[in-house]
C-alpha cells in the first residue's frame, strides 16, 4: 500500500474555488431560513435536514479537501455516519416498539 | 556514545509524505470520534422529538433565530477563512495565513459572544438546563458544541502565534490543515444543530 | 532514514536509560508499554482482591463478611477497575503499544507523543476514580438509571473517571490504525502482517468508534445528577432504558475489545508451539475483522428483558448467533493448526490451549443467553457471571497470561522458571474452573448474580466456588511471584528462544531504542514453521 502521495501536497484549491463554495453555502442557509418560517408540515423537518446535508457536504468535500484524498480517509469519514444512524435508527425502533403494558 | 543513541532514537524522522499524510488521516479518525460523541446527543433528539413533538413546537420559539443565523453565518464565514488560510501557507504565504488565521479566531470569538447573549437571555427568562427536555437537548447540545468551539480557539490560537514566528513554510504546514480540519468539524456540527434547534418546530 | 548517528555496534537496550522521569517522559513505544502492563497488572491484582472478598463473603448465604450496602460496592468496583483499567486497555495498550511497531518492522508508533499522552490521560481517569472512593458507587459497573441517577455514592467521579479513560482508549486505537496503515515496513503487504496485527487494528477500530459513545451517555448521566436533565428519568418525560442502549452500544462492542488482542496473542503462539504455519490465515484475519463489524450490531442483547419489542429481540438474537460463526472459525482454525503439529508444551502454549478449551465453553454459553427463550430465565443470574468470567478470564486472562509467558524474553531479556510456571498455570486452570462452572448451575437453578444473601439450597455450589477462588488466587500469586523473580534472577534471555519467524524476534532480547538498525525488507509471512528453508 502507497504511504506517499506526491499528488496530495500538490494541490492546493484555490481562492476562486473556496469563495464560490462559501456562496453556495450562504444561499442554502438563507433557503432553510425562509423555509423554517413556511409550514409544509413534516417536509420541513426532510427540507432542512437536506440542505444541512448538502451543506455539511461540501463543507466537507471542499473546504476539508475530502474530495482530494484517498479511500481510507473516505472510508473513516463514511462509517462512522453509519454507526449513527445504526444507533438513531435503533433506538428511535426500540422506544417506538415496546410493548406498554396497560 | 550510549547517549548519543538515546538522543536519536526519538528524533528519528519519519519521511515528510509519511507524516502528512499520517497526521491527516488520524485527524479524520478523531473527527469521526466527535461524530460518534454527538451523536448521542442527535439520537436523544430524534428520540424526544419523536415523543414529543408539541414540546419541540412550542418551545423552540423561545430560541432567537436571527441570532443563531448569524451565529450560522460566522462559523461558515470562518471555515472559509480558515480553508483560504490552509490554501495561503500551501503556497508559503505566511503573512496572509496569519491575517486568515486570525479572521477566523475573530469569528470564533464573535459566536462565543453571540452565545453568551442568547444564553443570558434563557437565564434572564428562567430557561435552564433542566427546564425541560427540549431544553435539556438545547442547553447541552449547543453547550457541547461551544466546548469545541474553545478548544478549536486555542488550536487556532497555537497556530497562529507559530505562524507569526515564521514555523510554517510551502513545505511543512502540515498542523495548520490538521487545526483547519478540527475547525471545519466545528461548522459542519453547527450546521446541523441550527436547523434542528431553531428551525425546525 | 539512515541512522548516521547511532553506531551500528553498540547495542543499547531500550531498558538501559534508568530513573523513573526517563519512563514517564519517555515516547518510546516499547517503555509506554511497560508502563501500562505494570499498570494494569496492578489493577488486576487490585480488582481481583475484591473479587476474593466477594467470594469469601458468599461462603454462607447470610451477609456476615461485609453489610450489603458494601457488597454492593465492592462489585461496583470489581467490574469498573477489572473492565476499565485493566481489561479494555489490557492486551491492545500493553501488548499492543510493545509489539505493533516491531511486528510491522516500524521505529515506533505513528504518533509517539500522543502515545505518552494516551498513558497519562490513563493515569488521570484511574486517579479520579481513586478520589471517587470517598463515597464509592453501588450501581454496578453498568451505572444503569434510575438507581444511578438517584444513589447518594459518587457516582459522578467515578463515571467522569471512566469518561477520561475512554480518551486514553480512543487515542490508542487511533495511533494504532494509522501506524498500521501507514508504517508498514517495505514488502510487508496486508496479507504478510501477523494476525495479532490483524486483532490489533480490528481491536483499534473499535475502540476508535465505540467509546465515544459510551463518552456521551456517561455525561449525560452526570448532567442528570448534576443539572437536573431528565433523558432517563420518567419523570421529567424521559426513559431509563435509552440509557441502556446507549451504554450497551458501546459495551457490546467493549467486550470484542477485550477478546479479539487475545485471539491474536493465541494466533501467534500457537505455531510457533506447533511449529506449523498456522491454518487459514486469511480466514483468521478477515474473522477479526468480521467480529469487530458485527458486534456493533448485537448490543440489545444485553437488553431482552428489558422491555424492548419481540421484533426487535429476535433480529439482535440472530445477530448474537451469527457473530458465533467468524468466532467459531477461529477455533477450528486454531485446532487445525494442532493438528499433526510437533507440539511443545511451553507454559505459553499450555495457556493458548487453556484459552481454546475455555473460551470455547464461554462462547458456547454466550449462545443460551442470546436465545431469547432461555434468556428470559437465565439474564442477571450466576449463568451469565459464569459465561461472561469463562470468556474474560479463560478467554482475556489466559490470552494476557500467555502472552506474558511467551514475550517475556523479548521484553525483558530474562528468563522465568519454566516449571514453576507450569505449576501456577496448573493452580490457575484447576482454581479457575472451580470457581466459574458451578455457577453455571448456579444460575440454571435461579440465583441471581449481585446478592451478597441467597437461599440456603445454593451453600454447597456457592461454597465450592469460593474455594475455587482460592486456588486461583494462589496459582495468580505463584504466577505473579515467578514472573518478577524472573526479571531480578533469571538467566539472560537469547534473541529468539522460541525458533519464532516474526520480526520482533528478529532484534536483540530485549530490543534496542530504535527498534531496527535498519528497517527490514520483508518478503514472506511469518508462518512458515516447519518448511525447507
Amino acid at each position: 500500500m502507497s504511504t506517499q502521495s506526491h499528488t496530495e501536497q500538490n494541490h492546493i484549491t484555490g481562492n476562486k474555488t473556496y469563495i464560490i463554495v462559501w456562496a453556495v453555502l450562504m444561499v442554502m442557509t438563507a433557503v432553510t431560513v425562509y423555509v423554517s418560517y413556511i409550514n409544509f408540515g413534516i417536509l420541513n423537518i426532510v427540507i432542512a435536514l437536506v440542505v444541512a446535508s448538502i451543506k455539511a457536504s461540501i463543507v466537507a468535500l471542499y473546504f476539508m479537501h475530502l474530495k482530494f484524498e484517498d479511500s481510507i480517509t473516505w472510508v473513516f469519514a463514511l462509517f462512522p455516519l453509519s454507526l449513527l444512524a445504526l444507533l438513531i435508527g435503533m433506538t428511535i425502533t426500540d422506544t417506538f416498539t415496546r410493548t406498554i403494558v396497560p | 556514545m550510549g547517549d548519543a543513541s538515546v538522543e536519536h532514537s526519538h528524533g528519528h524522522h519519519m519521511d515528510p509524505a509519511v507524516e502528512y499524510s499520517s497526521s491527516k488521516l488520524g485527524m479524520w479518525l478523531f473527527l469521526g470520534t466527535e461524530i460518534l460523541l454527538f451523536g448521542g446527543l442527535f439520537a436523544a433528539y430524534a428520540i424526544f422529538r419523536a415523543k414529543y413533538p408539541e414540546m419541540f413546537f412550542e418551545q423552540h420559539v423561545e430560541l432567537n433565530k436571527k441570532m443563531g443565523a448569524v451565529n450560522t453565518c460566522i462559523l461558515i464565514f470562518s471555515s472559509l477563512t480558515m480553508a483560504m488560510g490552509v490554501s495561503a501557507i500551501q503556497r508559503g504565504k505566511q503573512k496572509a495565513t496569519a491575517i486568515l488565521l486570525l479572521i477566523t479566531i475573530l469569528c470564533g470569538l464573535g459566536f462565543g459572544v453571540v452565545k453568551y447573549f442568547e444564553y443570558s437571555a434563557k437565564f434572564h427568562h428562567h430557561i435552564y438546563p433542566d427546564t425541560s427536555i427540549f431544553f435539556s437537548l438545547y442547553f447541552l447540545m449547543t453547550g457541547l458544541h461551544m466546548l469545541h468551539v474553545f478548544i478549536g480557539l486555542a488550536i487556532l490560537g497555537v497556530l497562529f502565534a507559530l505562524t507569526i514566528k515564521g514555523k510554517f513554510t510551502a513545505k511543512y504546514n502540515t498542523p495548520v490543515e490538521v487545526g483547519g480540519l478540527y475547525w471545519h468539524l466545528v461548522d459542519l456540527i453547527w450546521i446541523y444543530l441550527f436547523p434542528l434547534l431553531y428551525l425546525i418546530g | 532514514m539512515a541512522n548516521h548517528t547511532i553506531a551500528h555496534d553498540v547495542y543499547v537496550p531500550f531498558l538501559e536509560k534508568k530513573g523513573i522521569w526517563s519512563w514517564l517522559l519517555s515516547t518510546d513505544h516499547k517503555r509506554i508499554g511497560i508502563m501500562y502492563l505494570i499498570s494494569i497488572s496492578f489493577f488486576f491484582l487490585v480488582a481481583g482482591v475484591f473479587a476474593l472478598m466477594l467470594r469469601y463473603e458468599l461462603l454462607t448465604p447470610v451477609s456476615d463478611f461485609v453489610q450489603p450496602h458494601t457488597y454492593n460496592v465492592l462489585f461496583t468496583l470489581h467490574g469498573s477497575i477489572m473492565v476499565f483499567f485493566f481489561i479494555v486497555p489490557g492486551l491492545a495498550a500493553s501488548f499492543g503499544n510493545f509489539l505493533i511497531p516491531l511486528m510491522i518492522g516500524a521505529p515506533d508508533v505513528a504518533f509517539p507523543k500522543l502515545n505518552l499522552g494516551s498513558y497519562w490521560i490513563y493515569l488521570l481517569g484511574t486517579l479520579i476514580v481513586l478520589i471517587a472512593l470517598a463515597k464509592p458507587a453501588d450501581t454496578g459497573w453498568t451505572f444503569y438509571t434510575p438507581y444511578s441517577a438517584t444513589t447518594d455514592t459518587d457516582v459522578v467521579l467515578i463515571t467522569l473517571g471512566v469518561f477520561v479513560l475512554g480518551f486514553s482508549s480512543i487515542l490508542t486505537g487511533l495511533n494504532f490504525i494509522v501506524t498500521i496503515h501507514k508504517m508498514r515496513a517495505p514488502g510487508m503487504t496486508w496479507h504478510r502482517l501477523p494476525l495479532f496485527i490483524w486483532a490489533s487494528y480490528a481491536t483499534s477500530v473499535l475502540q476508535l468508534l465505540a467509546t465515544p459513545v459510551v463518552g456521551i451517555t456517561l455525561l449525560l448521566l452526570i448532567t442528570e445528577r448534576t443539572l437536573g436533565v431528565g433523558f432517563f428519568d420518567p419523570a421529567k418525560g424521559g426513559d431509563p432504558v435509552l440509557f441502556q442502549n446507549f451504554f450497551w452500544f458501546y459495551s457490546h462492542p467493549a467486550v470484542y475489545i477485550m477478546i479479539i488482542p487475545a485471539m491474536g496473542v493465541i494466533s501467534e503462539i500457537i505455531p510457533v508451539f506447533a511449529r506449523k504455519p498456522i491454518f487459514g490465515y486469511k480466514a483468521i484475519a478477515y474473522s477479526s475483522l468480521g467480529i469487530a463489524f458485527i458486534s456493533f450490531l448485537v448490543w440489545a442483547h444485553h437488553m431482552f428483558t428489558s422491555g424492548i419489542s419481540d421484533i426487535a429481540a429476535t433480529i439482535f438474537s440472530f445477530l448474537t448467533f451469527l457473530v458465533a460463526i467468524p468466532t467459531a472459525i477461529k477455533v477450528f482454525n486454531w485446532t487445525a493448526t494442532l493438528y499433526k503439529g510437533s507440539i511443545h508444551l511451553h507454559s505459553a502454549m499450555l495457556y493458548a490451549l487453556a484459552f481454546v478449551f475455555l473460551f470455547t465453553i464461554g462462547g458456547l454459553t454466550g449462545l443460551f443467553l442470546g436465545a431469547l427463550a432461555a434468556d428470559i430465565h437465565l439474564h442477571d443470574t450466576y449463568f451469565v457471571v459464569a459465561h461472561m468470567h469463562y470468556v474474560m478470564i479463560g478467554g482475556t486472562v489466559m490470552g494476557f497470561f500467555g502472552a506474558l509467558h511467551f514475550w517475556y524474553p523479548k521484553w525483558f531479556g530474562r528468563m522465568f522458571n519454566e516449571t514453576v510456571a507450569k505449576i501456577a498455570w496448573l493452580f490457575i486452570f484447576i482454581g479457575f474452573n472451580v470457581t466459574f462452572f458451578p455457577q453455571f448451575f448456579l444460575g440454571v437453578q435461579g440465583m441471581p448474580r449481585r446478592y451478597a444473601t441467597y437461599p440456603a439450597e445454593f451453600e454447597s455450589l456457592m461454597a465450592l466456588s469460593t474455594y475455587g477462588s482460592w486456588i486461583l488466587g494462589a496459582g495468580i500469586f505463584i504466577m505473579t511471584v515467578n514472573l518478577i523473580a524472573g526479571l531480578i534472577n533469571g538467566e539472560k534471555a537469547p534473541q529468539n528462544p522460541y525458533g519464532s519467524l516474526s520480526l520482533e524476534w528478529q532484534v536483540p532480547s530485549p530490543p534496542p531504542l530504535e527498534n531496527f538498525e535498519e528497517i527490514p525488507h520483508v518478503t514472506d509471512w511469518s508462518y512458515g514453521y516447519g518448511k525447507k528453508k
